[in-house]
């Protein structure tokens, strides 16, 4: 970015930046602590999934086993059903929420 | 139990560990193919509601996601009985993506096995094993619990042979 003078027009409108909704909070997956999913596996998950380095993945995944629920991610709602559809697919309990 | 060998994860077999597998992920199939029963509490672990308290927003995702959520777990299952002898001891390979849908598979099967067995936070599992053996050795709950134990073990091997992530 940056280094090369930009020509002054006017500005476009970005075709990425969708209309802001009324409720601006942005939407959250959370994924809940169960009894069952292996700590290893669940960092894994996070590491395999979102791409996370593995100090964040198992600072997530402690974040789960400790306080029961961690946000996973957040955005555009339906990036968020989308997460919280494939950590279903991978056995983690996960949830859509409004942060 | 799983080893790296170059960029794959090997695993010798026994004839009982080859059985059990492949008991294991033919009852994930099984349950998975024969009509689900959303009030199946291992089916609503395997398949939680994205909205907890919008059941009808749960539903309607549900409807368009379900159906390939439910084919990727047969196929996940269907990865461990395609990999495995069909009888007898043996060696399995697994390449990065059977490693990955082993993993998965080993996972939704203790999902279904530890819903079905109460197992909670803080259950320790060998004091349960010891309880149940005392009970009856031969029970279903000895067997099961001790699958349950022994498929945690075999999926930690597992993650433990995979190469690190990038």
């Amino acid at each position: 970015m940056g280094g090369m003078a930009m020509p002054q027009v006017a500005p476009v409108e970005s075709p990425e930046i969708e209309e802001a909704p009324a409720d601006d909070r942005p939407w959250v997956t959370i994924v809940w602590d169960d009894p069952v999913n292996l700590m290893s596996y669940v960092t894994w998950v996070f590491q395999k999934l979102f791409g996370y380095s593995k100090e964040k993945a198992e600072a997530l995944m402690l974040d789960v086993h400790t306080k029961g629920r961690a946000v996973v991610s957040s955005g555009a709602r339906e990036r968020m059903e989308m997460d919280a559809n494939q950590l279903h697919g991978y056995g983690l309990w996960a949830t859509v929420d409004r942060d | 139990m799983f080893r790296r060998n170059g960029s794959t994860c090997v695993a010798t077999f026994a004839v009982d560990e080859v059985r059990v597998l492949r008991k294991v992920a033919g009852e994930v199939v099984g349950l998975l193919t024969d009509g689900m029963d959303h009030t199946d509490p291992v089916v609503s672990r395997l398949f939680p509601d994205i909205y907890p308290d919008r059941p009808d927003d749960s539903e309607e995702f549900r409807l368009y996601t379900e159906g390939d959520l439910k084919t990727g777990k047969i196929d996940q299952a269907g990865a461990i009985l395609a990999a495995l002898p069909d009888e007898g001891e043996g060696e399995v390979r697994l390449d990065g993506e059977a490693a990955e849908a082993w993993l998965r598979a080993i996972n939704d099967a203790r999902l279904a096995m530890g819903t079905r067995l109460d197992i909670q936070a803080d259950t320790d599992l060998s004091a349960e094993l010891d309880d149940a053996v005392l009970h009856d050795p031969g029970s279903s709950r000895v067997f099961q619990l001790s699958v349950y134990a022994y498929l945690g073990y075999l999926q930690e091997s597992l993650l433990n042979a995979l190469p690190e992530i990038e």
